[in-house]
């Protein structure tokens, strides 16, 4: 079973989120990034199929600046085979059509039978790359994905996704892009075995032009902001259980009128 | 030719609420822009709700009914939202970022060679340009955006757009359209719905959620308390109980879980770690119940009850019953 996981570094969720002085972005320093913890379940969901197929590859493909390559070295160590790292200042916007497209230039001489992607990056929260890459690739897509059950000559693949109020099982042929969620497995940690070898995986780092691409951004940000702070409102300690309901649930009413 | 189009989503042989949220903003944007706004509405028998979409200021329905598009699938409806945009030509496109938003608004965005600024809560314009503001990072920051290409598609927050109601004629356009099936796509196999008939954390007016305080799975209170409230209300946690094995995972409310914006909120046992109020920050209002009083929830919460959940949820159940039986 081969699979290609696309894979984002991105801050880790504990960081305290700042924009900058003239609000074009965050500020960057400081930050401790991790992997996109929805392209850890894909990771985890491609090895598993490599090793209950007991063949294939899981190879990651990752666009970002240098800082990256620890993230795909950490995919490594978790397994994965090998690494394609798109390093360019030209990609480094995150426009998720750009992302796709680029990650469909670096798959195209790869071999796969399914392609991984996190549900949604939980920087810039967009939640698209997955089934655009999917369209440009000409392939379907199945979002939001808890079980993941290939067949065994590796040709259709069963889902469980999550729909509002309940959960959906859809199959497809494969190939096609699954993009991970919460729930559909846990993750392993990197092994120290696992970490010596990931030095010595090979990891290809490619430019836009080496993907014959000259993307264009489809989407500009600005006006960073911070959310309106919310103020501490009406606490109330030591009052009976019976008391502290009336109150509160008649502010509710009256007060704040949400009920 | 509608200046704008909304995508108003059928679920469950209803029109979401959502889609009417669509349509009372794309009514104030056409109204700037000086044109029409159009709904679209995929499916056989579509052209039912039309009506309902009227009284919410559209001019026109475009109902697509190709026997393929029965059930929704990404590439099918893919293929008839892109021929109906290809056809009129809107400027501005927007859809809800619903479990089907996000899978159908991106692929459709692919095949028009455009983006899609997601999750938007709020709507602007700048001359003839849509300016969405969407928060990122699960709400630890927002930062407005624009689309570059045409058409300009954007997805809203469901809940957080008003809705307005402006009666137009809704006048039923029949798009005649032939699926090309020879694109592979998915089958739904079984759609094992909830048969408790809640609605999505998203999607909740009013989200009751408890964390590691509940000291276990029987959330019964907690039930009970989204029971009183009724349809409008679910129940939520926090990660601390998603990963004991109490709830759901789809249960979770935070930076990696469900980012939610209800009118209320009510943290019972939940600590307020950075992750989960990254995720329900931006509710309208807060209710903390924990028994620490340092527990930072509260320097979020408009109304914090110090004590023991157990004592004091049974209490406040009585006193909403009360309340809401006025
Ligand atoms: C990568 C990553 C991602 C994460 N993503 C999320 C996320 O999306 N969502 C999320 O929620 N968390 C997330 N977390 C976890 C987060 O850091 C916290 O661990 C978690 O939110 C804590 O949950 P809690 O508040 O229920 O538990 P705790 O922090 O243990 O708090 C329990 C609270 O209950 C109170 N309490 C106990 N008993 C009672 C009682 N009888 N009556 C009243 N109060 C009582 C206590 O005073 C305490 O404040 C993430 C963590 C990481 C590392
Ligand atoms: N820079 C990137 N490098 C590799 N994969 C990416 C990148 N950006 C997005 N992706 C993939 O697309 C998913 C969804 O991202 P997004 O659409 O930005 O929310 C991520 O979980 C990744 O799998």
């Amino acid at each position: 079973m081969k699979s290609l996981v696309c894979l984002k570094q991105v801050p880790d969720t504990e960081t305290q989120i700042k924009v900058n002085g003239d609000g074009s972005g965050i500020v960057t320093d400081g930050i401790k990034y991790v992997i996109n913890p929805y392209d850890e379940f894909s990771v985890e969901e491609a090895l598993r199929l490599k090793e209950k197929f007991k063949a294939g590859e899981v190879v990651i493909l990752t666009i970002g600046p240098d800082r990256c390559v620890e993230a795909i070295r950490t995919a490594l160590a978790m397994g994965a085979d090998r690494g394609v790292h798109v390093c360019d200042d030209s990609v480094n916007n995150g426009d998720p059509f750009v992302m796709a497209q680029t990650l469909a230039a670096a798959s195209s001489g790869l071999e796969y039978d399914i392609i991984f992607c996190g549900h949604r990056a939980i920087d810039d929260d967009f939640a698209e790359t997955g089934a655009m890459l999917a369209e440009m690739l000409k392939i379907p897509q199945i979002t939001l994905v808890t079980k993941i059950d290939v067949s065994q000559d590796k040709k259709t693949v069963t889902c469980e996704r999550d729909i509002e109020g309940g959960k959906e099982i859809v199959e497809c042929a494969l190939p096609c892009v699954v993009t991970s969620q919460k729930g559909l497995n846990e993750p392993r940690y990197a092994s120290l075995p696992g970490i010596m070898k990931a030095k010595k995986k090979p990891v290809a780092k490619k430019t836009v032009a080496d993907l014959g691409l000259a993307p264009a951004s489809k989407l500009q940000g600005n006006n960073y902001t911070m959310p309106s702070v919310r103020q501490a409102g009406k606490k109330f300690e030591g009052l009976e259980p019976q008391e502290a309901a009336k109150v509160v649930v008649q502010a509710l009413r009256s007060e704040a009128k949400v009920i | 030719m509608s200046k704008v189009l909304i995508y108003a989503e059928i679920k469950a042989g209803k029109i979401k609420k959502s889609a009417f949220e669509l349509a009372s903003e794309g009514r104030k944007l056409a109204d700037s822009l000086g044109g029409d706004l159009g709904a679209v509405l995929i499916g056989p028998g579509s052209e039912q709700f039309a009506p309902e979409l009227a009284k919410f200021g559209v001019d026109t329905v475009y109902s697509i009914e190709s026997p393929e598009l029965e059930n929704y699938n990404s590439e099918y409806f893919a293929q008839a939202l892109t021929h109906l945009i290809d056809d009129t030509k809107p400027e501005i496109v927007l859809m809800s970022h619903t479990m089907q938003g996000k899978d159908l608004a991106p692929r459709t965005a692919a095949k028009l060679g455009s983006g899609v600024m997601s999750d938007c809560v709020s709507f602007r314009l700048e001359g003839s340009t849509l300016i969405g503001k969407r928060p990122m990072f699960a709400g630890k920051c927002f930062a407005e955006w624009s689309v570059s290409a045409s058409p300009q598609i954007a997805t809203a927050r469901p809940n957080v757009l008003e809705t307005a109601e402006v009666p137009k004629s809704g006048a039923i356009t029949k798009v005649s359209f032939s699926v090309d099936t020879s694109r592979s796509t998915y089958s739904t196999k079984d759609l094992s719905l909830d048969t408790s008939g809640k609605v999505d954390l998203t999607e909740a007016e009013i989200i009751v959620s408890g964390g590691r305080g509940m000291g276990g799975p029987d959330y019964t209170l907690l039930e009970e308390m989204a029971g009183i409230f009724g349809s409008r209300a679910t129940v939520g946690a926090s990660r601390a109980a998603v990963d004991a094995g109490w709830r759901k995972h789809s249960d979770q409310v935070g930076q990696t879980g469900k980012t939610v914006t209800p009118n209320l909120y009510i943290a019972c046992g939940i600590s307020g770690s950075i992750q989960h109020l990254a995720g329900m920050g931006s509710s309208k209002v807060i209710v903390a119940i924990n028994k620490d009083p340092e527990a930072p929830i509260f320097t979020k919460a408009d109304y914090g009850i110090v004590g023991d959940l157990f004592k004091i949820v049974p209490e406040f159940n009585k006193e909403l019953k009360a309340i809401l039986a006025e």
